[in-house]
Order: C-alpha cells, then structure tokens, then sequence
C-alpha cells in the first residue's frame, strides 16, 4: 500500500501526547518557568528555553484560526476524504494545532468558530480532531 | 550597517521554461556548469574570474554539493555556499554573494539553480518516502511529519489558502483583486519570449472561473511547475567595470525566518516580509517610493498582495485597493512581476525565485526589450520560502 494514508508516528518525546489522544485527553506541555503552554510538544519551551515541562490534561474548547478546504487532494494519499476540511485551531490556551474538522459541512467553516475534540480512529492511530460547537 | 553598494550583478543566463521538457537530460553539476559559461559569456568575463560559488541542493549528492561543484567546472573558490531557504533561496545566494565580494574574499560568485529534469537512473532506488510530500518532511521525527501531515497539510497550497482565509476574516477579501495579480502579470508573460504562458493571454474573468483547488484559491492563482534554470554571475567594482552589461549593484539586503509550517506564525497574515524589507529598505537609504518596480516572489496570488503590504508600498488591509488603484503591467503606474513573475513565466524549481532576481537585473540594466519598464534605475527583489515564513529581499541599482 504505497498510497496509505499517512499516520503519525510518536517519538520519545512526544508519545505522552499520543498516548493521550488514544485515551480520548489532551495532554498539553506547560512550561514551569515561563507558565506559557506548548505545542507541538518539545524538550524545550519555544518561549524561553527551559528543559521544564510539564504535561496537562486540557479540555480541549477551541476555535477555527484559519482553514481551507481542499477540493484536490493535498496529496494523493488523501483522494479518498475530498473534500478536505482542513484548519487550524487555537485552543484556550493559545496554542495553535493543524487538524480536521469533522461533522461539518465546507459552508459551516469560518474563522472564530467554536469547537470541540473529537477522537478519530484510523488503523492504529488516533487522530485529534475537531467539531464544532452546536 | 551592511552592504556598501560595491557588489553588482553582471551576468544572467536563463533556460526557456517549458512545462514539457523534450531537450537532453543532464545532471545538475553538469547544467550548472552550462549554466556558469552562459552567465560568464553574457558578462563578458572568464571562467578564471570566478572565485565563489552558492549552490542549492543537487541530485547526485545529499552532502558536499559545493565541493562537487567547485571540482565539476574545476574552479577553486574562497567562498563556497549552499543555501536552503525554499523559494527565498535565490534572493539569498544574491545578498551572501555581494556580502562574501565586499568582504573582500570573492571577486566573482556564480548563483545557480538548475531545474530541469535529470538523466533516468537505469538502477532507480527505492521510492523515499521522506519525500512524498514535496516540501513536507515526512521523516520520522520531523513536526511536519507528526503534526502536519496526517491532517492533510501537505505542500504548499493548503497553507496559503488558510492565509488567505484568515486575511479574508480580517480585512475582507476582494478576489478580483487578487485575480487582476494573475490577469496583468500573464500580460507581462505575453512579452517574455522565455515564459511558459508566452502566448496565452487570461482575463480577470477567466482566474475566477477556473478551478477551485483549496478555497478561496483558483488554479489560475497558483504556479505552474516547469523545466528551467538559471544563473547570475555578481562580482566587484573592477569587474564590473569590465561587464559588458550596466553593472546592477546590490544596495540593500533583508532576511527575515519564523516557521516552517504558517500554522505556528505568530500572526499568519503578517509575513516575515516585513523585516526582511526593511533591512533592505533602510540599508539602501531608501523607501517603498523611491522603488521604480518590483519584482515580488509570486507563488500565489496572496503572496504578492501580502509582501506588498509588508514591504510598505500600502497598510496592512489595503493591499486590494492598491492593486485595484495600480496598472501593474510593464507599462504600468505601479510595474510588477515585469516578466511574468513565476505566475506567468512558470516555475522552474528552485529557480523559481531566481526568475525576479533575473527579471529586477535585465530591468535595471535596459535589456528588457519588449516589455522594459521606462524608469528602469532601481528594483525591489523579494522571496518568499516555507508558507510565507521565510523571506529574503534585495534592493538592486543601476550605476
């Protein structure tokens, strides 16, 4: 299956976060030293440095930042989901992650809509993402 | 700070960009080394001239690419560079190249991106699958590939589309506008014998009807890939003095990084254009309307109306009044992409940027023929890299 759809595959660092997904939680880096929140997850904080980081459950409330919806397939891999939802999102936090919108239709995505998790399984992969708020 | 004005560009050499490439295959070192006598025959100087060379990657090797290619066309250089910034590659080769001449280490720097297709490998490796997502790292470890990739953001288009929406969200978005970019840089196209879309001329209409590949962004507002290459030889005063083209001084420079996916932008509408012109503004004493043209990397149409903002030339949210207000064709108020930009002229890989460094020198030295612009002194050149995260400009000057 060259063309399957592509996965992520946890490393050391960021496995917690996965691991968290495939619990249905969301695991969020905070920075011990700054207290700004992290993401993607890193050893480092982006803000200042620091090697301390501590992981959060988070509830995940969040809102569309941007999207765009692909009528072509982004890549090849992904003929079948077309059209594609695809967006960022800021959640509560601050923090900004790439994600699906699910549930929707193309016409409901706009910029501040208020969203919320939902899990989605594909193979052994649980993928974070998003729904709106009804 | 920076640049004194004293490096000049003094030769160019372009490949015709063809969407279907029929010509003989070579390999990268051996276009590259085309590409240097073509450049060193339009200055008028000798390959013995040549003490620098910046380089992209190249096919036939993942390490060492300089040292290959200093030893393929048997120069020995004091400066040897590659560069990895994306479509901003090109305008980066220019301000290292006239940094390393005023240094005093380089009398000459060769800048080449090859771009046409390699020889068919008889004993093809293996599909990498690194690189099925083009620009998008799908190595294991990379963010790209864990947090970018399985959503589907992949390459280029989906990036610039959600740029656009959340412009749209903010300042509103007038898409004939952003169509008459495409409409009047395909009239430059028109009159750019080496541009892909050399005869077919589009209308504003005809943007808005085509297809709609990742909203709000029509086909007809994306580069077209093609065959190409090109090379720009940059030396010292002396040199150029001996040029047989109007010496086209680098006068300013800027360089601005932040990302490499837009989703982690502090604001996605705010470009890193902005600081990279205005280092390259205020090194060259000068400000958006001492600017004759511009040449601004165009690899869509949102790119174009964004680094004019950021460059200064209107305010944040005014980018679409401007166009509208502006006749950006050659013979226009407001001369834009003169060539084609890559819009019009296709995009040959990473020589893609290199099109509006090349474009900004033959406008300066008076050799655009057809389509050369009337006040032709000076010229902003921009490239754009990531998803408009990494940026480069120059300021080119006629002597």
């Amino acid at each position: 299956m060259e063309m399957s759809r592509p996965l992520p595959v946890a490393t050391p660092t960021t496995e917690p976060f996965w691991d968290g997904v495939r619990n249905h939680k969301i695991l969020l880096q905070q920075c011990n030293d700054c207290t700004k929140w992290v993401f993607y997850p890193r050893t480092n904080c982006p803000h200042c440095l620091s090697n301390q980081l501590t992981w959060r459950e988070v509830p995940g409330d969040a809102t569309i930042y941007s999207f765009t919806i692909a009528r072509r397939p982004t890549a090849p891999h992904f003929a079948d989901e077309i059209p594609q939802l695809i967006a960022v999102v800021e959640l509560a936090q601050g923090v900004r992650m790439n994600t699906n919108i699910v549930n929707a239709e193309p016409a409901d995505l706009q910029v501040g809509l208020a969203l919320k998790p939902i899990f989605k399984t594909i193979k052994d992969a649980t993928l974070l993402c998003f729904e709106p708020v009804k | 700070m920076g640049l004194r004005g004293e490096a000049a560009i003094v030769g160019v050499a372009q490949y015709e960009n063809e969407r279907r490439y029929a010509g003989e295959k070579n390999f990268f070192t051996e276009q590259f080394a085309e590409l240097t006598r073509l450049a060193l025959n339009d200055a008028g100087l000798h390959k013995d001239d040549i003490d620098g060379l910046c380089c992209t990657a190249i096919r036939e090797t993942n390490m060492f690419a300089p040292a290959t290619l200093a030893e393929y066309l048997g120069i020995h250089v004091n400066f040897a560079e590659i560069v990895d910034l994306g479509g901003a590659t090109p305008v980066g080769m220019i301000w290292r190249a006239a940094a390393a001449i005023e240094l005093g280490i380089c009398q000459a720097v060769i800048c080449a991106t090859p771009a046409r297709p390699v020889p068919s490998n008889p004993n093809p490796p293996a599909i990498d699958h690194s690189r099925v997502f083009g620009s998008t790292s799908n190595n294991w470890g990379s963010p790209q590939a864990e947090f970018d990739v399985p959503y589907g953001n992949v390459a280029q288009n989906a990036g610039y589309a959600m740029i656009a929406n959340r412009y749209a969200s903010l300042y509103g978005y007038d898409e004939r506008a952003l169509a008459k970019i495409a409409a009047q840089q395909r009239t430059n196209a028109l009159a750019n014998p080496l541009a892909v879309f050399r005869n077919a001329p589009i209308t504003i209409d005809d943007v808005l009807a085509s297809k709609m590949i990742a909203d709000p962004l029509h086909v007809l507002e994306i580069v077209m890939p093609c065959a190409g290459g090109s090379a720009v030889l940059l030396a010292n005063k002396a040199l150029a003095a001996k040029s047989r083209n109007r010496p086209v001084y680098v006068t300013g420079f800027g360089e601005h990084l932040t990302t490499k996916s837009t989703t982690y932008q502090p604001d996605m509408v705010q470009s890193p254009v902005g600081p990279a012109a205005d280092s390259a503004f205020t090194m060259a004493g000068k400000k958006p309307a001492d600017i004759q043209m511009v040449q601004p990397y165009d690899c869509y149409t949102v790119t174009v109306m964004l680094t004019l903002e950021d460059a200064g030339f209107c305010s944040k949210g005014d980018g679409a009044n401007f166009i509208q207000d502006h006749n950006l064709t050659y013979q226009g108020d407001f001369p834009c992409n003169t060539g084609g930009g890559q819009l019009g002229a296709g995009q040959a890989g990473l020589a893609g940027g290199m099109t509006q460094v090349i474009e900004g020198a033959i406008q300066v030295m008076g050799r655009a023929e057809e389509r050369q612009v009337k006040h032709h002194d000076n010229a902003l050149v921009t490239g754009t890299g990531g998803i408009m995260s990494e940026q480069s400009a120059i300021i080119l000057e006629g002597a």
